[in-house]
């Protein structure tokens, strides 16, 4: 990949003072990344950012799985914006790639046709008396942590480098599809040289893997995966990049999209207990962590903090290779201390004893 | 293995790197002229027997050219060798060769 591609394509991203609207799914899938987010941003390099109580859905899942209509979403939507001019803030942040994608489209349509802007703004009067100002500008939360890198890597306590050997930990990144296949002009290298995830990948010691299927959507896609029938067609996605990817030896995946970081941990689950077939090293799944994790990582945060142990594939490899310093017997106890229960062995962890698995590597 | 209530979908992509080429190359080592189909579709365009049927030489030849080989015979099989698709063709090749040779080397396929 010439690195001059990417470049073409850049925005603008704000440095200070965020509204911030937090995922739907992802306080369940990695319950941890939102608030090292915030921690992140407000305590390490000490920026303003409002998690606000009051906002909702962004209401994407049911608008991309055909349930939501286009004028219930954009009058959702035209209430966030309106919540973030009420708390006086003017760059609104989405946590969520599918919510990035939402607002981007409908800002996108209220420039393209207005009078679906007015008729949002008639919705939302009749529906809840409010009014709004369109954000000045609009991000993900990948954008912010990419605009912050080199701060990070100033405050680094740890390097993406396998401390045994010295050499830079070899990492795929994965782009969710909607944070740049629908409008190339909203990422950071548009939808074919995404530069975000390996951005934060370069400046922190990594190497990014360019692998044949690295474009491939995850399989997600809402539809694909709510009905039970379809999600075959969702796991051979997964799969089709996993194969892909496993010859180059990666050392962990990050994604910046709620969806792709489960699937993409979770299939791999799914695949060794139907196939028998684990694609990391050492007989055992790669692990995908978000960009919050990867960048809570480097700034030393203790990972089971960071919710790692909510992780399908384990992430103990890859902490012993950073030199991240852990409690191992810490791992399943909640953050009162209760002990929260052990997870079965399962082949994806190091194939238990009488089991049959295939590694790809 | 574990039943989850699915399977997992075959993909319906080709894959060059993994499809087995031999038969390919070695068709194209009988007939080098090959190389120079331009895939217009004029062969397709002018086919008796695709206006009858659903024959699409230009199809069968694609796939055969990347080393999907499944159904190639049988298809050929509908070919009436009228030879129209011979006289049509910008670049001169001998379709009713190749659809010959293709019979020949893919039978049982």
């Amino acid at each position: 990949m010439r690195r001059s591609n990417w470049t073409e394509y850049q925005k603008e991203i704000a440095d200070d003072h965020y509204y911030y609207a937090r995922s739907c799914i992802r306080q369940n899938f990695f319950p941890g990344s939102e608030k090292a987010f915030l921690n992140i941003i407000g305590g390490n390099l000490r920026k303003d950012i409002f998690d606000d109580p009051a906002h909702t859905s962004c209401t994407g899942i049911g608008y991309h799985s055909d349930i939501v209509p286009l004028e219930t979403i954009m009058t959702v939507v035209a209430r966030q914006f309106s919540l973030m001019s009420e708390a006086g803030y003017e760059n609104f942040v989405a946590s969520c790639i599918t919510s990035f994608g939402v607002y981007t489209e409908i800002m996108a349509t209220w420039e393209e046709f207005p009078e679906t802007e007015e008729r949002t703004r008639e919705y939302l009067l009749k529906a809840t008396g409010r009014e709004f100002r369109k954000p000045k500008n609009l991000a993900h939360t990948s954008d912010i942590i990419f605009h912050h890198r080199e701060q990070i890597a100033l405050q680094a306590r740890h390097r993406l480098v396998n401390v045994y050997t010295g050499e830079p930990l070899r990492v795929v990144e994965h782009i969710g599809c909607h944070y740049a296949k629908i409008f190339p002009k909203s990422g950071i290298g548009g939808s074919e040289f995404p530069y975000v995830l390996a951005g934060m990948v370069e400046s922190w010691g990594g190497e990014i893997v360019d692998y044949p299927e690295r474009r491939h959507c995850c399989g997600f896609g809402f539809r694909n995966y709510l009905v039970q029938a379809n999600r075959g067609y969702s796991i051979a996605n997964s799969r089709s990049k996993l194969e892909s990817m496993a010859p180059y030896r990666p050392d962990f995946i990050v994604s910046n999209c709620p969806g792709c970081a489960m699937f993409l941990d979770k299939w791999q689950y799914t695949l060794a207990e139907m196939e028998g077939t684990v694609y990391g090293q050492n007989g055992r799944g790669i692990p995908v962590l978000t960009y919050e994790e990867m960048a809570g990582l480097v700034l030393g945060y203790n990972p089971w903090e960071l919710g790692m142990q909510m992780h399908q594939v384990d992430v103990e490899p890859l902490l012993d290779k950073m030199g991240v310093e852990y409690d191992r017997a810490a791992k399943y106890l909640g953050r009162n201390g209760k002990y929260l229960g052990r997870p079965e062995a399962v082949r994806v962890n190091g194939c238990p004893q009488g089991t049959y698995c295939n590694t790809k590597i | 293995m574990t039943d989850f209530g699915y399977t997992v979908s075959k993909p319906r992509r080709i894959d060059i790197d993994r499809n087995d080429m031999t038969l390919c190359d070695g068709i194209l080592s009988s007939m080098p002229e090959l190389q120079t189909c331009i895939g217009c579709g004029t062969c397709t365009a002018v086919c008796t027997a695709g206006n009858l049927t659903d024959f699409n030489f230009r199809r069968v030849h694609t796939l055969v050219r990347r080393g999907e080989y499944r159904g190639a015979y049988e298809a050929m099989n509908k070919c009436m060798l009228c030879g129209k698709c011979r006289l049509a063709c910008p670049r001169g090749i001998n379709t009713r060769a190749v659809v010959l040779l293709l019979k020949e080397r893919l039978k049982g396929m």
